[in-house]
């Protein structure tokens, strides 16, 4: 019998890892529901906050422009600035290759089209170290945002950047993040954020002619930031329940994988133990023989 | 019936309240501000306190918030509630945390950005993936 015992210490190693994934794929398709809710959550407030801004850009061109809206069109994007996000752990298939992929070729094309100065904001453990790694010049960063995002965590990297816009430090900022389509679909996506555009905001429903207090300056810009993070904190939720839902994807190949690789160990063990039995009767036969012969 | 108003109070996070009104009392920055049906368009910030909705059956629903903006349209108060304690001093002192960590992170960064490198990095994620696909693709 030799070898069969090897086989069967390595059925059981596979055996546990199956256990493993099993427990991981079933961890992530409870925390993907979780944060497609979350997700949904959101979205009040970001309708709410969205039709907010598109009344204000019409309302109120006259009496004060913010720096998020008006900007006479660069022709030259020179400085740009991106926020990234990706997941904080790995083990979720392609998800963040892909979007960093994505990443590096616009960041490219960006320098080919006469960008000198790219800054980035990381949100997430796996970008973060790609950029380091990468040598990109990253000027805030934020790790370890669990489970449930809270804009709280949010404001400060993103007011490194935002504030680098309005002081016209950068001509554009743009978000990079996985966008959730379905369970078995996600879609890396970069969208440009700032300049805050028009179109995204979609047409008011009616000029309100408000009134404002203390002043339509500071309740704008207050407005303003709020939406830029709104936008920012969806694209965090939805590329948390792309990780989950990829994840979990990710688990149920590895499950079924281990699944076969025991099959396939099985059938080698008992091919073995066949043939050592066998072995073993021939044997005793031909002792048999030699003695009542 | 007395007149109503709608009111929604939204956080980023989730949907608080959404529903009619006969009342609103709000924390707004410049003081108390008491809202009836047919109030003239205003928007504000509101301060951290209470804001208390007067329900048309006579009951009233009181909400906390940290802080927020407030929209008033003729027939309709939206409320957007901010998940986190806000200010300009502590806006910024987030903003010093995330530039530092990012500062510490990048001391001992190359000098120039390699994109030859990270290219290679990312090819190898992919031919890895890309093996794993065949592989399950063949056993099937």
């Amino acid at each position: 019998m030799a070898g069969s015992q090897e086989i069967r210490s390595k059925i059981k190693s596979v055996q546990n890892t199956r256990k493993i994934t099993k427990a991981m794929e079933m961890v992530a398709a409870s925390k993907m529901r979780k944060a497609q809710d979350r997700m949904r959550a959101a979205r009040p407030y970001a309708e709410k906050i969205r039709r907010l801004a598109a009344n204000l850009s019409q309302a109120n061109v006259s009496e004060y422009s913010h720096a998020f809206l008006a900007r006479s069109k660069v022709e030259v994007v020179k400085r740009v600035g991106l926020i990234l996000v990706t997941t904080d752990k790995g083990l979720c298939g392609g998800l963040n290759t892909n979007i960093l992929r994505m990443v590096l070729n616009t960041m490219r094309q960006w320098q080919a089209d006469g960008a000198t100065d790219i800054r980035v904001t990381c949100i997430g453990n796996k970008g973060l170290g790609f950029m380091q790694r990468m040598g990109a010049n990253v000027i805030s960063q934020i790790i370890g945002l669990g489970d449930s995002p809270h804009v709280e965590k949010l404001v400060g990297p993103i007011k490194v950047m935002i504030d680098a816009f309005r002081d016209g430090e950068l001509d554009a900022v743009h978000i990079a993040y996985t966008r959730f389509i379905n369970t078995m679909k996600q879609e890396p996506v970069i969208e440009p954020l700032l300049p805050l555009s028009g179109e995204r905001m979609g047409t008011p429903e009616r000029g309100w002619d408000y009134l404002y207090e203390p002043d339509a300056q500071t309740v704008i810009d207050e407005l303003l930031v709020r939406y830029v993070e709104t936008l920012i904190y969806q694209g965090v939720a939805e590329n948390l329940a792309s990780e989950q839902s990829a994840r979990m994807v990710a688990m149920k190949a590895a499950t079924d994988n281990a699944g076969s690789v025991i099959k396939e160990l099985q059938l080698v063990y008992n091919k073995a133990r066949q043939a050592a039995i066998t072995t073993e009767i021939s044997e005793i036969v031909g002792g048999a023989a030699a003695i009542a012969g | 019936m007395a007149m109503t108003i709608h009111v929604d109070v939204v956080s980023a996070e989730e949907s608080i309240f959404s529903g009619l009104a006969e009342f609103v009392v709000l924390p707004g920055e410049a003081g108390e501000l008491g809202i009836l049906p047919g109030h003239m368009p205003l928007m504000t910030r509101i301060k951290a306190g209470a804001v208390r909705i007067k329900l048309p059956n006579d009951k009233e629903e009181v909400i906390f918030v940290a802080s927020g903006m407030l929209e008033v349209q003729p027939n309709l108060i939206t409320v957007l509630a901010d998940t986190a304690i806000r200010g300009a001093d502590l806006d910024e002192a987030r903003a010093m945390e995330a530039k530092k960590a990012a500062g510490e992170a990048m001391a001992n960064r190359a000098s120039a950005m390699d994109y030859g490198r990270a290219q290679a990095e990312l090819a190898e994620a992919t031919a890895q993936l890309a093996a794993i696909d065949r592989l399950r693709k063949r056993r099937h």
